[in-house]
């Protein structure tokens, strides 16, 4: 594959996180490491509390490991930047804002002109397909529209690398569909190098071109496997014999996770 | 749950109505009360009451105690709100602020202000300050406390979306904590408010010469209970304009909440 030619974007070196609770230690990564090639595609899948979100968080530079180290273009991470761009699964739009203040959020702290905040603001907007809604506020749109304004705010200061934390977790199935397309559309535009966080299988596949399972507590990589199936993917792609074959394969890997967690 | 054509039928009462009925209803009760023997002694009739005004105006008092509890009250409350923000972010931003201060607050917001008047009087004399003083310190107490439980209850997430946007602490006190603060800024001066009336005749009991809470001790005293009712009646309606108010900003300030339609 062309991977190894491509350049590492992002290099998660031997990431421990412990956490200091009142019952005691609690390690939530241990010597995770994992190479994420430039523009390349990579979701996470594992059973609750296997420290996806920790490692996020890691890389996003809002957490600091116990030990290891994350690089972006082999720059130690060391607190968060704009080149990293984070979506939330809880949306987390200033309510107080319009979709356009919203998105234009990020870019004013960039001590852009006025009329490149604008234009800029604009453009992603027309990316999410909300025009209309330009002058709305968070409360007047629905689930599905709040997680594309934060996509739109996320690209709008242009990182390189978007962090997506179940960002369609709380959507309904139809919402969750349409949004993934939409994803994969922009992906395909405007490359970046993605680090998608599920615990939809199927949404791992459909969007990327590793899924990277990982085990129960203390958090570790069980296991990566490569997608070989072309893009553009569509909602046909779920019909796929490799599709069903690496879904069957994945899914009952997360399973076996799923229940050493109850055990 | 009630049913849907009752609900209907309240609701296609205009406000104002409903505000009608409201202060007729008021007006039924005070009757029966001035009417009614036992009552009726201190519950003058409602025409006497408001004829005092002319008694009181001619005495030339009237407008001297609304104006200078007027004074006191707004004097006290803007001490008051300008010392609680600051102090009310402090306390959420640097939790040493918070440990220390927090049991102070805690302590003294229970004890009733006219506990401590005679302390505030001999420690800086009579006159207008004591009351201003006493004022400040009861609205700081209440605002205070709500403006920090609104600055420890930002989401977490906004702050984190604000930072990974390339925010620094400044820009999130500013952009993000600021705004998110104001719902709980405005019930915090919704509740100042009227802790600064509650708190008048105490405050007005440090040898004041003239106010509202002053004279309604002073016409007790002197058994006129018409003019009496009367200034109970102005402090009411002090608080429900200053209510209506807060309102109007209330609206252009927090319309972006979710709010709960009723």
């Amino acid at each position: 594959m062309a991977r190894e030619e491509r350049n590492i974007k992002v290099k998660i070196d031997q990431v421990k996180k412990v956490y200091n609770g009142r019952t005691g230690e609690m390690v939530a990564l241990n010597g995770v490491s994992l190479d994420i090639a430039d523009n390349e595609f990579v979701c996470v899948v594992g059973p609750s509390g296997c420290g996806k979100s920790t490692l996020l968080n890691i890389i996003a530079g809002l957490l600091e490991p116990t030990d290891g180290a994350v690089y972006v273009d082999e720059r130690k991470v060391v607190g968060t930047g704009v080149e990293r761009g984070v979506v939330f699964q809880q949306y987390a739009l200033f309510p107080w804002l319009t979709v356009k203040k919203n998105v234009e959020f990020g870019l004013k702290l960039k001590g852009l002109s006025k009329d490149e905040i604008e234009e800029t603001a604009m453009k992603y907007i027309r990316m999410v397909d909300l025009e209309k809604f330009t002058n709305a506020y968070p409360k007047e749109l629905s689930g599905g529209m709040k997680q594309r304004v934060a996509i739109a705010r996320a690209y709008a200061v242009n990182p390189e690398v978007l962090l997506m934390d179940e960002p369609f977790g709380a959507l309904d199935a139809q919402t969750r569909t349409q949004l993934q397309s939409e994803l994969l559309k922009t992906w395909e535009e405007e490359r970046k190098t993605c680090f998608f966080i599920t615990h939809d299988v199927e949404e791992a596949i459909i969007l990327a071109q590793r899924v990277v399972i990982m085990s129960a507590r203390p958090g570790r990589i069980k296991e990566i496997v490569d997608i070989d199936i072309p893009y553009p993917r569509t909602q046909e792609t779920r019909m796929d014999p490799r599709f069903i074959e690496l879904k069957t394969h994945i899914w009952s890997q997360v399973y076996q996770e799923y229940l050493e967690v109850r055990k | 749950m009630k049913n849907k054509k009752e609900k209907d039928f309240i609701g296609s009462i205009p406000k104002w109505a409903w505000l009608l009925l409201s202060l007729l209803t008021a007006l039924v009760v005070w009757y029966f009360l001035s009417v009614n023997p036992k009552t009726g002694r201190t519950f003058k009739p409602l025409m006497e009451v408001l004829a005092s005004a002319k008694v009181m105006y001619g005495r030339g008092v009237l407008l001297k105690d609304i104006g200078s509890s007027l004074i006191s009250a707004i004097g006290g409350f803007a001490c008051g709100f300008l010392l609680a923000v600051p102090i009310a972010f402090l306390m959420a931003w640097y939790r040493p602020v918070r440990f220390i201060v927090e049991p102070w607050i805690q302590f003294i917001r229970n004890i009733p202000p006219l506990a401590y008047v005679p302390l505030v009087v001999l420690s800086v004399g009579v006159g207008r300050t004591p009351q201003i003083i006493v004022i400040c310190l009861s609205t700081f107490l209440v605002m205070t406390i709500t403006i920090f439980q609104g600055v420890i209850n930002v989401d977490e997430t906004l702050i984190k979306a604000a930072r990974v946007l390339g925010a620094n602490d400044s820009v999130i006190l500013v952009k993000v904590i600021f705004p998110a603060t104001t719902p709980f800024i405005v019930t915090a001066i919704r509740l100042g408010i009227s802790t600064a009336l509650t708190t008048l005749i105490a405050a007005e009991s440090t040898g004041a010469i003239c106010g509202l809470g002053m004279r309604i001790k002073a016409l007790a005293n002197s058994y006129e209970t018409a003019p009496m009712l009367l200034y109970i009646i102005i402090v009411g309606i002090i608080g429900m304009l200053a209510e209506k108010i807060l309102k109007y900003f209330e609206r252009k300030l927090t319309s972006w909440q979710e709010k709960r339609e009723i």
